[in-house]
């Protein structure tokens, strides 16, 4: 009979245990899918929704604000009027604010300051979820990252997570600081997050994002589904050179900026 | 072993009604948080985490500690530490339910916490914080209660304990390690974002929990007739030395990194920390109270002369908890935030309920801290006599 020492059981078993949990914990705790199965799922759904913002021919730089508007009238968002509290689904901020790392001194003229529409980027690789504690914020197939009111419990480790700041807190009863309530989209209680969702509620009846439709005739905001090859987005894309928010933190954000 | 927590002098009774007046008054305003929301905070848009979240990282530390009196005394069998792991094991009990407090009071939604567990995302490293110190908490209960429980008894521990208490040594580890990774995982946030989070977490919890157990076996020496004798404080005392020294040590490495390297996104959260950033210096007179508190507590530990000295042994000590809490409490959690990744400022200071909620939490734990202590000491006494 074969004899097994302790010290070689103990090793064994030891390489045993580790050769099981070692891939499963680290595909568990890795934030990248395996190309074959984001392959293979974008295949069958077909879908990757992502948003081309068009930064010069947006009319924010002349007091504009009409997407942002239709984007929190539509869905519940209240203004608090200070920055504390604030609450934002959709937004402008500078330019060299949305792209820190283009920043120099002789920014050209017509993009120093410029108002730059920021949103959730709907991020392929989404920090956000990989962080949060309790599955409230996941990623659809067609790319949108979802965001459950119902289950968040509040603790902010997607706020802390996302780089863009496009997550907001719920600090105090946004009830009372929303003009016209929407009876057609929820509202939010206090102590939760919220962010924007690509509008998934109008997209599901076939209607664009609010934002989109309320910029129709300016077609500064372009949304589309980058799996087809013939869409709009695609061929602008194609046509301009476009950027990211922050492209270098591998969280590959599926809005774009086009400066034309 | 509990009804020698019912029983004691007017000076243990005043201080357990001192503790829930504290505790009372916590507990009011935690239910005005609670209707008004945590906008009662000073917490804002940019700055998401502040004064709870600090506390929690900081106890961890203490709660972690505990295993620099356990691992002598049980893996180098070193019998000076014998009388004091108890307390270090107790320290830890009531730390990691502070920590869990402070999470709790943290939450939007503190009704919807057992979502942690009714949707459980492993990929959270706050669902692996949340089992490593559930799990620590059960781990210094057991093991305190059970050792403790034995000695008045007068006889050995059971065998099956030994095993535990060996586990409870990584696991200390871990609770700090786990906890580092909350934050030195975020890309987003580049002040966190360094793989020596964990080991300095590591470095300060070992001066700051060792300070603090210093600190009560001196009171309980002036208070009681329990002694953890002088050779095992002075041991205490070695090992928060070596640990402020790494602790300060790490400090220095990353602040070289960050200002040799002269990443601006790096940078700019250090120079909000250090110096101000465009005339917003909220955290700067704290920050450098901090290092001239490690340094002072550097000077008073290292010099034999002074560390021998009682007093000045418990000066150094109190350095040293102050100055770890503001590094690691709101020094390392509030410039994570601030410039926010848009660049914007938006300064963080607590508010009023916020402060005495925070307050409340702390008494709680040494609330939970004095009863353990009691019933330790009453034991001692008793089995001394």
């Amino acid at each position: 009979m074969m004899k097994v020492s302790r010290r070689g059981f103990l090793k064994a078993t030891g390489l045993v245990v580790i050769g099981l949990v070692a891939k499963p914990l680290f595909d568990t705790l890795s934030r990248l899918e395996l190309p074959q199965l984001s392959a293979r799922l974008g295949t069958l759904t077909g879908k990757r929704l992502a948003m081309v913002i068009n930064l010069k021919a947006c009319l924010a730089k002349d007091g504009c604000s009409d997407c942002i508007e239709a984007c929190h009238r539509i869905h519940n968002v209240p203004d608090f009027g200070n920055p504390k509290d604030e609450i934002k689904w959709l937004r402008t901020v500078p330019y060299e604010d949305a792209f820190p790392e283009l920043k120099h001194e002789f920014i050209a003229k017509g993009l120093k300051g410029l108002p730059t529409l920021v949103l959730c980027n709907h991020c392929a690789n989404p920090p956000c979820v990989q962080v949060c504690p309790t599955g409230a914020t996941w990623k659809r197939e067609d790319g949108i990252v979802m965001q459950d009111y119902h289950r968040c419990i509040g603790c902010r480790y997607c706020i802390a997570a996302c780089p863009y700041g496009s997550r907001s807190f719920n600090w105090r009863d946004p009830v009372p600081f929303i003009k016209e309530i929407n009876f057609g989209f929820p509202i939010r209680t206090r102590g939760v997050v919220e962010k924007c969702n690509f509008c998934e509620e109008r997209l599901a009846k076939g209607l664009p994002p609010a934002c989109v439709e309320a910029c129709w005739e300016k077609k500064v905001l372009i949304f589309g589904n980058l799996e087809d090859p013939n869409s709009n987005i695609r061929e602008i894309l194609h046509l301009h050179y476009s950027l990211q928010r922050k492209p270098y933190l591998g969280t590959n954000p599926q809005v774009y900026y086009i400066i034309t | 072993m509990f009804e020698r927590a019912l029983v004691g002098s007017r000076k243990y009774w005043g201080l357990i009604v001192v503790l829930l007046a504290i505790i009372g008054v916590g507990f009011i305003c935690y239910l005005k948080q609670l209707d008004y929301g945590l906008g009662i905070t000073g917490m804002s848009r940019d700055v998401a985490w502040g004064l709870y979240i600090a506390n929690f990282t900081f106890l961890v530390g203490v709660a972690a500690s505990a295993v620099m009196v356990v691992l002598p005394y049980y893996l180098h069998n070193y019998k000076q530490f014998g009388k004091i792991t108890i307390l270090g094991e107790f320290l830890a009990v009531a730390a990691v339910l502070m920590t869990m407090l402070f999470i709790l009071v943290d939450l939007g939604q503190p009704a919807r916490v057992f979502n942690m567990i009714l949707h459980p995302s492993l990929r959270s490293v706050m669902f692996w914080d949340m089992v490593v110190l559930g799990g620590y908490l059960l781990l210094n209960i057991v093991i305190g209660w059970l050792t403790l429980d034995a000695e008045r008894k007068g006889e050995k521990p059971s065998a099956w304990l030994k095993p535990v208490i060996f586990l409870s040594m990584p696991w200390a580890i871990s609770i700090h390690t786990v906890t580092a990774m909350l934050y030195c995982g975020l890309a987003a946030r580049p002040f966190w974002l360094t793989a020596l989070l964990a080991p300095r977490f590591l470095a300060s919890a070992f001066a700051s929990g060792p300070a603090l157990l210093i600190l009560f076996c001196l009171i309980i020496k002036r208070f009681t007739k329990f002694d953890a004798g002088k050779e095992a404080i002075e041991k205490v005392a070695q090992i928060v030395a070596y640990a402020v020294t790494t602790s300060v040590f790490f400090l220095l490495l990353e602040f070289f990194t960050v200002y040799y390297g002269q990443l601006p996104k790096h940078m700019i959260h250090f120079h909000y920390l250090l110096f101000g950033v465009e005339g917003y210096t909220g955290l700067v007179p704290w920050m450098w109270a901090s290092l001239v508190l490690a340094c002072l507590s550097l000077y008073l530990l290292i010099n034999p002369g002074t560390r021998r000295r009682e007093d000045f042994l418990a000066a150094a000590c109190a350095a040293v908890f102050a100055s770890i809490w503001i590094d690691k409490g709101l020094g390392l959690i509030v410039p994570g935030f601030i410039p926010s990744p848009l660049g914007e400022i938006l300064e963080y200071a607590p508010t009023v309920p916020e402060i005495l909620i925070t307050l409340g939490v702390w008494g709680v734990g040494f609330l939970v801290l004095t009863v353990l202590y009691k019933i330790a000491v009453s034991v001692k006494e008793e089995t001394a006599a």
